[in-house]
């Protein structure tokens, strides 16, 4: 009983101790059962990485509900180093890694539409987000364009209710809709891809416009193709930084001029 | 160097999120404004130069392609430390203005991918996709200039 304590005691001192380390073999593992699981019960037909991301995803929430923290599995001590690893500092460093790989004719010819799908990736869910807003009761443009903002991105709607003084709730909900945009991007992406056409560097620029939000069209394209990240990523990167320019500017602008 | 290629692609990270602060700074925005993209430019600008120079190396280009191919894993930790409860436990309006967003963007999607003609894909794309889904291996067919680098 002691000696199976101390040996469980030691595995975590080491997991605590090595922390990236130990989060280079956790994800290795995730991702030698996902291929295997890709391989055996989908015959290939759902990529391996796919199947890694929703196991994530599933740790995730496990990890939340046991810690009840914000960072999923990365709030247990033990498995820290997820959060180093894939954070915004690698996370950021892996994606402009990609771009060693593009093929620039490519990416200029579809330049026009990458500005298009940013322009779209931008309003698009932000009527939609500040529709809904309405119609659940919001009726001051604070509290509509926060939420507006939130499905952007889960960064814009902060920094947009920030900026116009939204209150705690309000940035919550913000928050939690640009993160379930995310998940949902993540995990849909691969589902859809055929049906909308996803699969050249040009459609991948568009969708990373459109869908913007960095770490659902990171997962989203990991899940799909992976030839297309960083046409993707090219585009995603823009969004965030201009749904921050114009959330709390032009939008909310527009949001007060309507609502008063 | 292997090292030489690692410190190219921080040297375009820092350069662009640098650029991309300070963009933001010039707009007034609280914000990064496309730092990453910014510094991705830079990396395919620094290998069409380096390339042209005859001085891109299996070692730089080991360096570079290593994270490339790293991609994914770090991509599955980072779904590992999403903030699921808040998501799944969002409500109605937090499902309805994602999950609409959601579909008009992935209708958008298919609208623009039809702009303009089909590409045929280029064996340089299909090349990236191997380096970036972490094969290790030259994929059957690939053009043989690049592969000899597969394994540094």
């Amino acid at each position: 009983m002691k000696f199976g304590h101390d040996v469980w005691h030691g595995i975590e001192h080491v997991f605590v101790e090595q922390s990236l380390v130990a989060a280079f073999a956790v994800v290795g593992a995730l991702i030698l059962v996902s291929n295997l699981a890709a391989k055996r019960f989908t015959k290939g037909r759902v990529h391996g990485s796919a199947i890694a991301i929703v196991l994530g995803l599933a740790l995730a929430y496990l990890g939340g509900l046991y810690t009840g923290g914000k960072k999923g599995i990365a709030d247990i001590p033990a498995l820290a180093g997820i959060g180093l690893m894939g954070g915004a500092m690698l996370r950021d460093f892996a994606i402009v890694a990609t771009a060693f790989e593009v093929d620039v004719t490519e990416a200029r010819r579809a330049g026009l539409i990458g500005v298009l799908a940013l322009a779209l990736g931008t309003i698009i869910p932000f009527l939609v987000g500040t529709l809904t807003a309405v119609a659940f009761g919001y009726h001051d443009a604070v509290s509509i364009t926060t939420i507006g903002a939130g499905a952007i991105t889960y960064i814009v709607g902060p920094v947009t209710g920030a900026a116009i003084g939204a209150d705690s709730t309000v940035m919550a909900l913000s928050i939690a809709t640009g993160v379930t945009k995310a998940v949902m991007v993540m995990v849909g992406t691969p589902l859809v891809a055929k049906l909308i056409g996803l699969d050249n560097p040009r459609s991948a620029m568009a969708y990373g416009g459109l869908m913007g939000t960095v770490s659902g069209v990171a997962g989203g394209l990991a899940a799909t193709d992976p030839k297309l990240v960083p046409y993707g990523a090219l585009t995603a990167t823009f969004h965030t930084g201009i749904g921050c320019l114009v959330g709390p500017s032009i939008f909310y602008l527009t949001v007060r001029a309507l609502v008063g | 160097m292997i090292v030489l290629g690692v410190a190219l692609l921080a040297a375009c990270t820092l350069i662009g999120v640098y650029l991309g602060d300070l963009l933001g700074v010039a707009l007034g925005v609280k914000a990064n404004v496309g730092g990453v993209g910014i510094a991705m430019i830079l990396l395919i600008v620094a290998r069409l130069w380096l390339s042209r120079r005859g001085s891109l190396t299996k070692g730089v280009q080991f360096g570079v392609e290593f994270w490339a191919g790293m991609y994914i894993p770090i991509v599955v930790a980072m779904a590992a430390q999403q903030n699921v409860v808040a998501a799944v436990s969002g409500g109605p309006i937090v499902i309805i203005a994602a999950t609409g967003s959601l579909v008009l963007c992935f209708g958008a999607v298919a609208l623009l991918s039809r702009i303009g003609r089909r590409d045929p894909g280029s064996p340089e794309v299909e090349h990236g996709g191997s380096v970036i889904g972490g094969q290790a291996d030259p994929i059957v067919g690939a053009p043989p200039a690049i592969p000899a680098a597969r394994r540094g």
